[in-house]
């Protein structure tokens, strides 16, 4: 079995995020960037997934510019067997970039298809349903929990309500949650070791995918501030502003 | 051209959120039309038929459509999508695992988790977990929504009467099979419509003192939430995760206890109308936004919390 994971560079989830003052978004010079944090759940499964003797090879795909091959390194680093980056410029809305995952997936032929639930930057939620659209495959999303079995996958889903389990048959795509597993850490030997893998590059325009943007950003603003509070002595000063000042009580 | 919201319901009941999406659809179009689609769940078309201003109910009934599997829902979306300018659902699990394969098929770059509606083509939307507000404007010549129901009013639920019409059921997609759903039963309102919700963190240690939280929910008829620090640490199920992760909620009252007030926990309640922070770390981010915070001991202050309360006369329900 081959899986590919999709691994997106985002800005850090650690760093205040500040608005352009422009308003043409947000700003990304001297920002920490990693891998986004439920892409990094994706490979951990893969790996652990093959570890187990069920899978061979895993395969890290990232789509963006130049330096977003470091999130394929990192994966690489973490045991992917093989990345491969698609070059592109500036931003690549879902809907294009489950286009380009398409026609890697048709060259490479994986058996799943793992992704992170959602991007921490365009919190956007959908490239991996898209994908799973274009490819008519079965889509297993927010999954915390999958068990690989003979020809399907059984796979525990957080919904709204609670937990859902679905089984998918494979090929299929899954998106992970955080609560999927424990990513591992990268050591040291590993991160050199990983400069040897394979890393192929292609161009998006080799794909013959359009991926023109249908979405126009007009403008990003801060969101309206929270006029700071007050700090209570007591409980029952608490208790009392409640009921007579705010009157939510 | 008209607008279709996709409806959420369990067969019998609309879900909630269905009411805020209809008040956000109203605003894009008023000639709205709803799609039902679901397993014996005329009760669900007939009370929708009676929201005002809800021009017309498609209902679509077959048991393959049961657990709301989105590859059963989507191709009848699409058949029906031809008809109309803008296809929408609310911004929860549900919509968000159903509408970008709606979207995919149309060839529409979806525009997710709006919270305001500028214009027909035109949106706000919260990005990096709502650091930032973007405003965009889609160019597809159809456009594919979804809405964050906590950010529009539920529309009322009676005086209207749309006609129901029926449609045709299509193929079941053979590549998944539904098995469970373990639903978390509570007595409880909801996260998301709660009008209280009071949350435990980290601070909490254990799931048992989740009793403490629970003994004041009970007394303020509140909901129950967590971070996902809480959630991570097996104190209290997944459902109850308030965050970018998580649930959106905008309660009247969000008491955050044992929380630290990261980001991406921020993210799902600090549009809350009045919140506090019951913290023993003075330096806490969560105090930064809370209009009271309590510098304390939490094992201290909630029991004293819930004494307070019983000294009231009357608390609002
Ligand atoms: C991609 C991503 C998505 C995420 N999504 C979410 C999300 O949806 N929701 C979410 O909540 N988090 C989310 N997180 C996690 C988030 O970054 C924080 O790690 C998490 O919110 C911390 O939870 P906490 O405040 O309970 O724990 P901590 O940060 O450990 O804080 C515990 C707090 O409890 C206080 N405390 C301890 N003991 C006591 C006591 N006895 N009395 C009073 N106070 C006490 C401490 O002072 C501290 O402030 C996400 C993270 C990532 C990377
Ligand atoms: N540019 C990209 N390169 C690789 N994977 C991506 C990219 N954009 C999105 N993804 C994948 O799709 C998931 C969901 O992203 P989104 O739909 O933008 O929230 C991410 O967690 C990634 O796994």
């Amino acid at each position: 079995m081959k899986i590919l994971v999709a691994v997106k560079r985002v800005i850090d989830y650690n760093v205040q995020v500040r608005v352009k003052e422009d308003n043409t978004g947000v700003v990304t010079e001297n920002v920490k960037m990693s891998t986004n944090p439920p892409d990094d759940n994706a490979i951990e499964e893969a790996v652990k997934i093959k570890e187990s003797g069920k899978a061979k090879e895993v395969v890290a795909i990232t789509i963006g510019e130049e330096k977003a091959q470091e999130t394929v390194r990192k994966a690489l680093a973490v045991g992917a067997d093989r990345g491969i980056h698609v070059r592109t410029d500036g931003v690549v809305e879902p809907l294009a970039v489950s286009k380009i995952l398409k026609k890697i997936v048709e060259k490479e032929n994986p058996d799943l298809v793992f992704m992170g639930k959602q991007a921490i930057d365009d919190d956007c939620n959908q490239t991996g349903q898209m994908l799973a659209a274009l490819l008519n495959w079965p889509q297993a999303t927010f999954a915390s929990k999958i068990t690989v079995k003979e020809k399907l996958l059984e796979v525990i889903r957080e919904v709204d309500e609670g937990l859902e389990t679905v089984e998918v048959n494979i090929p299929a795509v899954v998106t992970c949650d955080l609560r999927l597993n424990e990513p591992r850490y990268a050591s040291l030997p590993n991160i050199m070791k990983a400069k040897k893998k394979p890393l192929e590059q292609i161009n998006f325009s080799d794909l013959g995918v359009d991926i023109k943007s249908k979405i126009e950003q007009i403008k990003v603003e801060d969101p309206p501030k929270r006029k700071g509070g007050i700090k209570v002595s007591s409980v029952a000063e608490l208790v009392q502003k409640l009921k007579n000042e705010a009157k939510v009580i | 051209m008209s607008v279709l919201l996709i409806a959420e319901h369990n067969n019998k009941e609309v879900k909630p959120f269905t009411l805020n999406a209809i008040t956000a659809a109203t605003q894009i179009d008023k000639d709205l039309h709803i799609l039902v689609i679901g397993n014996k769940a005329d009760s669900v078309a007939k009370s929708l038929s009676e929201v005002p201003n809800v021009k017309k109910i498609i209902h679509i009934d077959n048991e393959i459509y049961e657990n709301y599997l989105a590859e059963n829902f989507t191709p009848i979306i699409v058949k029906y999508a031809e008809s109309y300018s803008h296809i929408l659902c609310s911004a929860n699990t549900f919509g968000k695992n159903l509408m970008p394969r709606v979207s995919a098929l149309l060839d529409i770059s979806q525009v997710s988790d709006i919270i305001k509606v500028i214009s027909s083509d035109t949106f706000l939307r919260p990005i990096y977990a709502g650091n930032a507000l973007a405003t965009i404007k889609s160019t597809d010549k159809k456009k594919c929504i979804t809405i964050r129901p906590t950010s529009f009013d539920p529309a009322p639920t009676s005086g209207g009467s749309a006609e129901i019409v029926k449609g045709e059921a299509k193929e079941s997609f053979q590549k998944i099979k539904f098995i469970k759903r373990e639903e978390v039963k509570s007595d409880r309102p909801e996260l998301g419509t709660a009008r209280v919700v009071i949350s435990g963190g980290r601070g909490m240690q254990k799931a048992e003192n989740f009793k403490l939280i629970t003994a004041i929910a009970d007394k303020l008829n509140a909901a129950v939430g967590a971070s996902r620090a809480a959630v991570d640490a097996g104190y209290i199920s997944n459902d109850h995760q308030v965050g970018q992760t998580g649930k959106v909620v905008v309660p009247d009252l969000y008491i955050a206890v044992g929380i630290s007030g990261a980001i991406q926990h921020l993210a799902g309640m600090k549009e809350s109308k009045v919140i506090v922070a019951i913290n023993k770390d003075g330096e806490a981010p969560i105090f930064s936004i809370a209009d009271y915070g309590l510098e304390a001991d939490l094992f201290d202050a909630l029991p004293k919390f819930l004494e307070e309360l019983n000294k009231l006369n009357t608390i609002q329900k």
